[in-house]
């Protein structure tokens, strides 16, 4: 079940979607994002739709591995589905019922929309090693440093953050198997019951977790890391010709999506 | 010629801890050696090891690194670069997703060139054979491949001492291979000083020095021969001897005449069907 948590993975390959540089890819999701927000009308999803799909395409990543992003989040857009369908008025499907129409069709543009949302910013993990991901970000918000933002500290927490999320992972679930070889129970009782159950987990994981931080601190100081000031990248970051053309398309479709909307209006 | 490492009577204490942790350990490393160091639990080791690039500094007494002072904050850095540190956690020091980028952190700290950078990564990684998996996700590899990563990241300092502190004490015997092999080949063709800190004493053998803590004292120093010869004592700290000490030893005692003391195997072997030989044709 836990194996399932998708968030932070990267899939390396070397697509252009791969090649692209993470500034310019951070920049993409942001513009997706807005453009996703201003879809009215079926148009306007079946055209945002058609952009995700082609970017997933020209990364080459499988629909199967973002449908396992999304996954996660099923009991939250069937939740916002039901209320959908349930508090929207409209002209009921059959006389008499609370169920409309425009329920319906709303029911649907709001799962599109939030697995949409889900895929555009996967899209972004996947195709982006974690380096590059948060490199990127600090470069973006290199100017912030001016305000004394530490801007620095932020994406290395970052970094650190992706790189452990697998390990406490399979941590966690090697905690869950043995409690459960011990006879606790996850899966069934009430609410508060289950919450309980989960207890004797969270205290290893924690107990381990701090350990862990101490030693990977140790570590970081014995490889000379002293924070940001007079560091070097192995990998420089520079915006290409492809950089450009992939940002001038992203302002074309978030204009078009503009126009879009105030065409339905 | 003067030690590359020299304790001066360290003494330290843990914040919060009543017995001392090191109570002065006075000792002199030469360079390019590979010393090893065993102990039981709770001896000292890692705080010997934390001393020599400057996570701990002594409470009293002199921890010099090429005449260094790692007390002096001023040459922190140089300290540090000098003396490349891998742990008994292979998980807990790897900082990046892909294998090269985390060789890089260290030389990336240190603020060199970025093509400098991109030589020192490929000639890490094909020094400790893991050229192949640099765009691996260290996570998946096995245990003795993401030691050796760990090494690589700290070769990529350009150290001229390695300190490993129990590198296999989580590895299964293939891994404790590889990491072993790979420490030598580090001290014998390139000439860099090794600490190995290790609970195995089978991995101490080919050492040019072996050095057993005891309470945060040094027990004995000497040659791995002379140390092992001593059984009294290693018996006393609770450490393993290697079995063919043993019937060396036992050999002796009823009346065998035999010269030197070879530790491994084969020529211990050698020796003993000589001597078997010498007496037949008596
Ligand atoms: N962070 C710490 N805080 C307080 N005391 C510590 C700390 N780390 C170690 N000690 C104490 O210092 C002594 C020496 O510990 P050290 O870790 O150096 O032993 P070691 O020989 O490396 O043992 P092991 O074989 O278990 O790794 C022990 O008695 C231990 O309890
Ligand atoms: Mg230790």
């Amino acid at each position: 079940m836990l194996k399932d948590i998708t968030l932070g993975q990267y899939f390396p390959g070397d697509t252009v979607v791969h090649r692209l540089d993470p500034r310019t890819k951070i920049l993409l999701v942001v513009v997706y994002i807005v453009a996703l927000f201003q879809a009215e009308g079926w148009i306007g999803y079946a055209l945002v739709t058609l952009v995700t799909l082609l970017c997933t395409a020209l990364s080459r990543i499988r629909l199967r591995s973002m449908f396992k992003g999304v996954r996660p989040m099923l009991f939250i857009i069937a939740l916002t589905a039901l209320l959908n369908i349930f508090y929207t008025t409209g002209t009921p499907i059959r006389p008499g019922w609370i169920v409309t129409w425009e329920g319906l069709a709303r029911a649907v543009q709001m799962m599109l929309r939030i697995v949409l949302l889900i895929s555009g910013t996967f899209l972004l993990t996947y195709t982006t090693s974690p380096i590059a991901l948060t490199d990127g970000l600090e470069l973006l918000l290199n100017p912030l440093k001016k305000l004394r933002v530490p801007v620095h500290e932020m994406t290395i927490m970052m970094s650190m953050a992706l790189r452990f999320i697998p390990t406490l992972i399979s941590e966690t679930d090697k905690i869950m198997s043995a409690q459960k070889a011990r006879g606790a129970d996850f899966e069934t009782g009430s609410l508060t019951r289950r919450a309980k159950a989960l207890l004797p987990i969270l205290v290893p994981l924690f107990v381990s977790a701090f350990k862990r931080a101490d030693e990977l601190a140790v570590a970081m100081e014995s490889r000379c890391y002293h924070g940001g000031e007079g560091r070097t990248r192995m990998k420089q970051l520079r915006m290409e010709r492809r950089d450009c053309i992939a940002l001038i398309l992203g302002g074309i479709f978030l204009a078009l999506m503009i126009a879009l909307k105030s065409l339905c209006l | 010629m003067e030690p590359i490492i020299r304790f001066e009577n360290v003494h330290y204490t843990y914040p919060g801890d009543e017995l001392e942790s090191l109570c002065g350990v006075s000792l002199a490393i030469e360079k390019g050696s590979f010393v090893a160091v065993l102990g039981h639990n709770g001896s000292g080791k890692s705080t010997l090891a934390k001393h020599m690039n400057a996570i701990l500094v002594p409470d009293e007494g002199r921890v010099l690194i090429e005449g260094v002072d790692t007390a002096d904050e001023e040459r922190l850095l140089d300290v540090r670069r000098r003396v490349g540190m891998v742990f008994q956690n292979p998980d807990n020091q790897i900082v990046a997703n892909v294998v090269e980028d985390d060789v890089a952190f260290a030389p990336e700290n240190l603020g060199v060139e970025p093509a400098e950078i991109r030589r020192r990564v490929d000639a890490s990684l094909r020094l400790v054979g893991m050229y192949d998996f640099r765009m691996h996700a260290p996570h998946l590899l096995s245990g003795g491949q993401k030691q050796r990563v760990a090494i690589a990241g700290v070769i990529a300092m350009q150290p001229e001492i390695i300190v490993l502190d129990e590198p296999t004490a989580m590895l299964d015997p293939q891994g404790r291979h590889e990491v072993v092999s790979t420490a030598f080949s580090l001290c014998r063709a390139r000439g860099m000083t090794v600490v190995y800190i290790t609970h195995h004493m089978d991995e101490c053998i080919d050492a040019d020095r072996l050095i057993v803590m005891s309470n945060g004292r040094v027990a004995a120093d000497g040659t791995p021969a002379e140390v092992f010869a001593n059984t009294a004592l290693m018996e006393r700290e609770g450490l393993d001897v290697p079995e063919t000490v043993r019937l060396l030893q036992e050999l002796r005692a009823a009346g065998v005449r035999l010269e030197g003391e070879p530790l491994a195997v084969e020529p211990c072997a050698e020796l003993i069907a000589q001597a078997l030989l010498k007496r037949s044709r008596k």
